[in-house]
């Protein structure tokens, strides 16, 4: 023991290697604890450090809780200890932002090897428009006053009858509060207690087209999901281009300008190509379908702007119509003079919408937050 | 035995489970085995129909100690996860003492205190899985409960104690085995999340659905089996399925083919009984279209 001699000079005590990794695992957007960072000492210390295989799976199990968090995992785990583990298959179905098509309109080209995430993503960064746009620096004099205006929306969830009844003056007899009240009285007779089913408040979805076609609008739509999502109601918040991203967790901040700034870092695809089919079918694969949208009200914000196929648009609105309890769209261009729902991407989607109202205007996002209440 | 130290490494842990017919490759239990050992809770994610919950059933099954199941759905609390008075049985009680004392000298404390008597108790799955320790205690698809009855559990499993004010405090003699399921219709707290550990649980491979198939269908022949499952591998591959098979829909599929006594998968089986494997309409579809190609290849 050479006692006082610190970590750094010992490159190869085992617990500075493992805590180093921890640390870098935290780097990479891990959120590690120090709490997270004990149990995986210990639980390495269980398996042995001289079963690397058993260390891979003890950390992967104490430092990741997401499937988003394994694939980062992995990448770190190899950078860290320089080796590729046999048997990790490159994850295509879970991360949280899901590659779906390359922007080359130039045809079909590479469209049938990409299958590997690696190609996926080397190809998407070579010709996918990932811009990181700076919402922190927009035109100063209106940002502000628009925000004071956001400030000023009170969005109310919409309610759904709850599984539980509450006392209440009027409904079915509550027997087994009206015998607590008679035990009470020695098993006098009381007075009869009634009770009926609460109400709770309905999950409420917002899908935000950020594509180019929207840009004008993406930072305002963004700033009403945000006034949403940090009410603490059940709000989820994805945003739609040539990915889906989920960004309820960078909108749940208070402050809305650091709220965005978050936002920014998280979307890839600020003002991109649309795929809007593609899109929602990503959102009721990997969330929609599995409870997400199940009896929720999903309030999709985008002017309908379409590359695809429109049939296949058709297709994933049936589907999210027949999961969600009520479907809203949100279209910027409704709201003016001379608009005509013609888009293609509109037609096909028309017949599965409940209500189509505008989204231009701050009197608009007033009508709209009335809309989802009463859904 | 102290179910910690039932398995001396994850190797025997997974040997174990195979006697019980659950296959777990080395990834899951490895982690399993350290769940075991560190008396943590396991979190385990993944598609519906890839084993979680049959984990649970299997380790139980392992280790020889009874499951105790906790199904969790909307509105859950307490009085369903925890315990319960039985209030029937105490008015009725009260008749009796009243019918009985014809004397009114009768200590009234004395009565009260046998209302609220453990034969009044209703136990439910978390107060009984403290009680039976050492128990398996398996948390299913708890990403359906509310969020108040996440923080609840927390608490629970942070503790391994609960206090009843009419009786006390029950505490686990040794730390019940917790399998938490879920699958992702929402994120789970932070704080519950550290507590377990966590594994993500995939479609098995090519070979390791066979060895499934053929521990869990013994019945069934080789090449029937072989040939549905590389078939529903196929499908989950190359087919963009709303809700691709998973293993419990591979082996309804094969026993449902065994049943019907075809050697083989041909089209006109295949056809026929695909509603046991595919349940969407458009899926349905989809596959029909493929499963000329599938099978001759």
């Amino acid at each position: 023991m050479t006692g006082a001699a610190p970590v750094a000079l010992r490159p190869h005590a085992p617990d500075a290697v493992l805590l180093g990794f921890a640390r870098a695992l935290r780097a990479a957007g891990v959120a590690v604890t120090a709490d997270r960072e004990r149990t995986y000492l210990e639980a390495a210390a269980e398996v042995g450090l001289l079963d690397p295989a058993g260390v891979y799976w003890a950390g992967r199990a104490t430092l990741c809780s997401s499937p988003a968090d394994l694939e980062r995992y992995d990448q770190v785990y190899a950078a860290w200890f320089g080796l590729e583990r046999a048997g990790t298959r490159p994850r295509q179905d879970q991360p949280p932002t899901v590659t779906m098509a390359s922007l080359d309109t130039d045809g079909a080209s590479g469209e049938a090897g990409g299958q590997e995430q690696d190609t996926v993503q080397a190809r998407a960064s070579a010709t996918e428009v990932l811009r990181h746009r700076d919402i922190a620096t927009l035109g100063s004099a209106e940002r502000a006053h628009l925000a004071a205006l956001f400030a000023q929306l009170r969005p109310r969830a919409p309610r759904r009858p709850a599984h539980r009844a509450t006392p209440s003056r009027r409904g079915a007899v509550d027997a087994r509060r009206t015998l607590r009240e008679q035990l009470r009285r020695m098993g006098e007779p009381g007075p009869i207690a009634w009770r009926r089913r609460g109400t709770r408040p309905r999950r409420v979805v917002l899908l935000v087209d950020v594509s180019g076609s929207m840009s004008a609008y993406a930072d305002a739509l963004l700033r009403l999901a945000h006034t949403y999502a940090a009410t603490g109601l059940p709000v989820e918040v994805f945003t739609l281009g040539t990915r889906l991203t989920h960004v309820t967790r960078p909108l749940r901040q208070r402050d809305p300008e650091r709220a965005l700034v978050a936002c920014g870092d998280v979307v890839p695809d600020w003002s991109g190509g649309t795929r809007l089919a593609q899109g929602l079918k990503a959102f009721l694969d990997r969330w929609g379908r599995r409870g997400m949208a199940r009896g929720a009200v999903v309030v999709v914000f985008s002017d309908g702007w379409e590359r695809d196929a429109p049939e296949a648009l058709g297709e994933q609105m049936r589907r999210l119509r027949a999961l969600a309890h009520r479907v809203v769209w949100v279209n910027p261009h409704r709201g003016k003079e001379g608009y005509a729902p013609v888009q293609q991407g509109i037609v096909a989607a028309l017949p599965h919408i409940d209500d189509f109202v505008a989204g231009h205007s701050m009197a608009a996002f007033e009508e709209l937050v009335e809309v989802v209440a009463c859904a | 035995m102290e179910p910690r130290e039932a398995f001396a490494s994850a190797g025997e842990l997974a040997q174990g489970l195979g006697r019980t017919g659950y296959l777990a490759d080395a990834s899951l239990a490895t982690v399993a085995w350290l769940a075991l050992r560190l008396q943590r809770p396991l979190l385990l994610e993944g598609e519906p129909g890839t084993g979680k919950t049959a984990l649970a059933e299997a380790v139980a099954e392992a280790l020889d100690l009874p499951l105790i199941r906790l199904q969790c759905y909307e509105g859950i609390d307490a009085t369903q996860a925890l315990y319960d008075w039985d209030f029937p049985r105490q008015i009725l009680h009260l008749r009796a003492v009243e019918a009985v004392a014809a004397d009114r000298a009768k200590d009234v404390e004395a009565v009260e205190d046998q209302l609220f008597d453990e034969r009044f108790l209703l136990a439910r799955p978390v107060l009984r899985a403290l009680r039976e320790a050492p128990a398996v205690l398996l948390v299913d698809e708890v990403d359906r409960a509310d969020d108040e009855f996440e923080a609840f559990l927390l608490e629970v499993l942070s503790t391994w104690q609960v206090t009843i004010p009419e009786l006390g405090t029950v505490a686990a003699a040794t730390p019940p085995v917790v399998v938490l399921t879920s699958n992702r219709t929402r994120e789970l707290h932070d704080a519950l999340k550290r507590r377990c550990l966590y594994h993500w649980i995939d479609h098995p491979g090519l070979q390791r659905e066979l060895e499934i198939v053929r521990s869990r269908a013994p019945q069934v022949s080789e090449t029937l089996a072989a040939q549905v499952v590389s078939t529903v591998q196929a499908l989950r591959r190359d087919q963009e399925l709303i809700k691709p098979p998973g293993v419990a829909e591979t082996l309804d599929w094969v026993r449902a083919l065994h049943e019907l006594g075809s050697p083989t998968l041909d089209l006109d089986t295949a056809a026929a009984t695909l509603g046991v494997a595919v349940k969407y309409r458009e899926d349905a579809e989809r596959v029909r279209s493929a499963l000329d190609r599938i099978l001759a290849s």
